[in-house]
C-alpha cells in the first residue's frame, strides 16, 4: 500500500510539474498576432480557410479573438490587439478618427435581412425597405428581437430605428444581450422578428422556423473593414504583422479566398478590396 | 431529448476518434486547472493553516471577508483581473491579457479563498488535545505544522478538489482573459459556450459529457489514493 500510495504521489507531481512546463513554454514559442473581430466572421468558418496561408507565409501564429464588435474595437483601444476586422463603418471611422486605427481597408461585405415568423403578425413580407418595415412592425407591437449588445448587427439596427425616427421599447421589443447565435433562438422561441447576418441565417436554417421577410434595401449593406492598431498610440502593438495582415487579406490571393468561400453550399462573402474583374 | 441522446452519441465518437481539435480543447483545460489548483495549493494550504492557528484582533471580519469571497462570481474577478492586466492596467507591459498565465492569475484568485477556507476548516476539525500535547512535549514550529498537515490530509485533500471542480468548470474566467483563442486558449467550457452560441448543441453537450467524464476520472483516482492509504 505505501509503494502504491508513493507512486501515484510522484505521478500526480509529475504530470503538474510537466503541466506547470507547458504553460510557461508553450505560450512565446512564436510570434503572434492578435485579430479581434466579430463573432460573425468566426463562426462562419472562413478565417479557418483564410489564415492558414498567411500564418505559413509569415511564420506567425494568429490569436483570433472573437467578440462583437463593439468589444473588439474597445479591445484595441486599450491596446490588447493588434489589429480588428469589424463591420460597423461608424465606429470604424470614429476608431480612426480618435488617432486608435490606422490605414483601414475595405475587405468584404454580406448583407443583412429581417426574419420573421410565418403567420407574419406585421405583414411585412417581401418589402424591401427596411426602416418601412420596422416602422410596421412597432406600429403593430409585433414581437422583435434585438442583440442589445453593441454589436454590429446591433448598431445597424439602431441606425434603421433611428432613420425612422422610433426608439424602440416596450414588451415587444426583446434585449437579448447576447450573440446571433442565441439571439436567433430566442426569436425562434417567441416567433418573433430580427434582423440578422446572412452568413449566421444560413448556418441556422434548419434549426428555425423563421423566414426571410426583408431583404435586398441598399441601408442592409454589411462592409467589413480591417484596420491596425496605431503603433504611435500603442507602441508595443505588432504594427509590422498587422499591416502584412492586410496587405496579405487585400490582395489577390486573399480576396480569392474569401470569394470562393462557401457555407451550407452558398457564397457567404462578397470581396470588396480588389475589383471583380482582377480575381481571376 | 434529442440533443441529449445525439450529445451522448457525439461525445462518444470524439472520444473515440481522438478528435485533435477536442483533444487540444482537453489538454489546455487540465493544463490550466492542474496549474491553477498546484498554485493555489502551494499558497492557500499554508495560509489556512497559520490562518486557523494565530489569533489576532478583527479576526472575525477577516474571517467574513474570506467566507464572501466564496460567493465571488467567476465574471467578477475575471473583470477585475483584466482591468488590472489589460495594456491600458496596472500590469498592461507584461502583456498577460489572452494567454495562459492571464487566465492562471484569475482562476488562482477564484479558488485562493475556497483552499484557504476549507483548509481552516479542516484543522478546525482535528482533534485539540492531540495539538496541545505536542506542544507540551516542546514540538517546534516546523513540527506543529507537519503534525498539522498531516492530521487534516483529507481535509486538505477536500480542499484542492473542490477548488479544481471549480476551476475546470468554470467560463468566466476563462473566456474573459484567454480570449477563447482557437489552438492556444480555448478551454472546454469556452468552447462549450461557443458551440451553443453557433447552435451546435450536441456538440457542445458532448464536450460536457467529457469534461464530466474527466472530473470523474481525477476523483476516482483521488478516492483510490485516500483508501489506499487509510488501510
Amino acid at each position: 500500500m505505501k509503494n502504491r500510495r508513493i507512486l501515484v504521489t510522484g505521478l500526480l507531481m509529475l504530470v503538474m510539474l510537466v503541466s506547470f512546463v507547458f504553460v510557461g513554454s508553450a505560450a512565446n514559442a512564436q510570434e503572434r498576432l492578435i485579430l479581434a473581430t466579430t463573432t460573425s466572421t468566426e463562426n462562419s468558418g472562413l478565417l479557418d480557410v483564410l489564415l492558414p496561408p498567411f500564418e505559413e507565409t509569415f511564420g506567425v501564429r494568429v490569436d483570433v479573438v472573437s467578440v462583437g464588435t463593439g468589444k473588439a474595437i474597445s479591445i484595441a483601444e486599450n491596446g490588447d490587439a493588434d489589429v480588428i476586422l469589424v463591420h460597423a463603418r461608424a465606429a470604424e471611422d470614429a476608431f480612426v478618427e480618435a488617432g486608435y486605427g490606422v490605414n483601414r481597408r475595405d475587405v468584404m461585405y454580406n448583407d443583412f435581412i429581417i426574419l420573421g415568423p410565418a403567420s407574419d403578425p406585421a405583414g411585412i413580407k417581401g418589402m424591401t425597405d427596411a426602416g418601412k418595415a420596422l416602422h410596421k412592425i412597432a406600429e403593430s407591437k409585433s414581437p422583435f428581437v434585438s442583440r442589445g449588445d453593441d454589436s454590429g448587427t446591433n448598431k445597424k439596427e439602431l441606425s434603421i430605428w433611428a432613420s425612422v425616427g422610433i426608439e424602440p421599447s416596450g414588451r415587444w421589443y426583446i434585449e437579448t444581450g447576447q450573440g446571433m447565435g442565441a439571439s436567433l433562438n430566442v426569436a425562434n422561441e417567441k416567433q418573433a422578428y430580427i434582423l440578422a447576418d446572412r452568413g449566421t441565417y444560413l448556418a441556422y436554417s434548419g434549426d428555425i422556423d423563421l423566414g426571410i421577410v426583408v431583404e435586398g434595401d441598399p441601408e442592409l449593406f454589411n462592409p467589413y473593414g480591417i484596420i491596425p492598431v496605431n503603433p504611435a498610440v500603442h507602441n508595443h502593438v505588432n504594427y509590422q504583422m498587422a499591416m502584412a495582415l492586410v496587405g496579405y487579406i487585400t490582395s489577390q490571393q486573399g480576396q480569392k479566398i474569401i470569394s470562393e468561400y462557401t457555407a451550407y453550399g452558398k457564397v457567404l462573402f462578397h470581396p470588396s478590396a480588389i475589383k471583380p474583374e482582377d480575381l481571376k | 431529448m434529442e440533443y441529449i441522446i445525439s450529445g451522448l452519441q457525439s461525445a462518444l465518437m470524439l472520444i473515440i476518434n481522438l478528435d485533435p481539435e477536442v483533444t487540444k480543447v482537453v489538454t489546455t483545460s487540465l493544463k490550466l486547472s492542474l496549474t491553477s489548483t498546484l498554485l493555489a495549493a502551494l499558497f492557500g494550504t499554508p495560509l489556512g493553516i497559520l490562518f486557523s492557528k494565530i489569533d489576532f484582533k478583527g479576526k472575525f471580519v477577516f474571517n467574513t471577508v474570506l467566507n464572501t469571497l466564496l460567493s465571488l462570481p467567476t465574471v467578477v474577478l475575471g473583470l477585475f483581473v483584466y482591468s488590472i492586466i489589460s495594456r491600458r492596467g496596472l500590469l498592461g507591459e507584461w502583456g498577460l491579457l489572452f494567454t495562459m498565465k492571464g487566465i492562471i492569475i484569475g482562476q488562482v484568485l477564484l479558488i485562493l479563498p475556497i483552499v484557504m477556507a476549507l483548509v481552516r476548516n479542516a484543522i478546525h476539525d482535528i482533534d485539540e488535545k492531540m495539538y496541545k500535547t505536542a506542544i507540551s512535549m516542546g514540538a517546534t514550529g516546523t513540527q506543529q505544522f507537519r503534525l498539522l498537515l498531516s492530521e487534516a490530509r483529507y481535509g486538505i485533500i477536500g480542499a484542492l478538489i473542490t477548488g479544481f471542480g471549480r476551476v475546470i468548470g468554470e467560463v468566466g474566467i476563462s473566456m474573459m482573459l484567454g480570449g477563447n483563442i482557437k489552438g492556444y486558449t480555448r478551454t472546454i467550457t469556452t468552447a462549450i459556450a461557443m458551440e451553443t452560441n453557433k447552435g451546435r448543441f450536441s456538440f457542445g453537450l458532448a464536450l460536457g459529457i467529457i469534461l464530466l467524464f474527466i472530473a470523474f476520472l481525477i476523483n476516482f483516482i483521488i478516492y483510490f489514493y485516500q483508501i489506499g492509504e487509510s488501510r
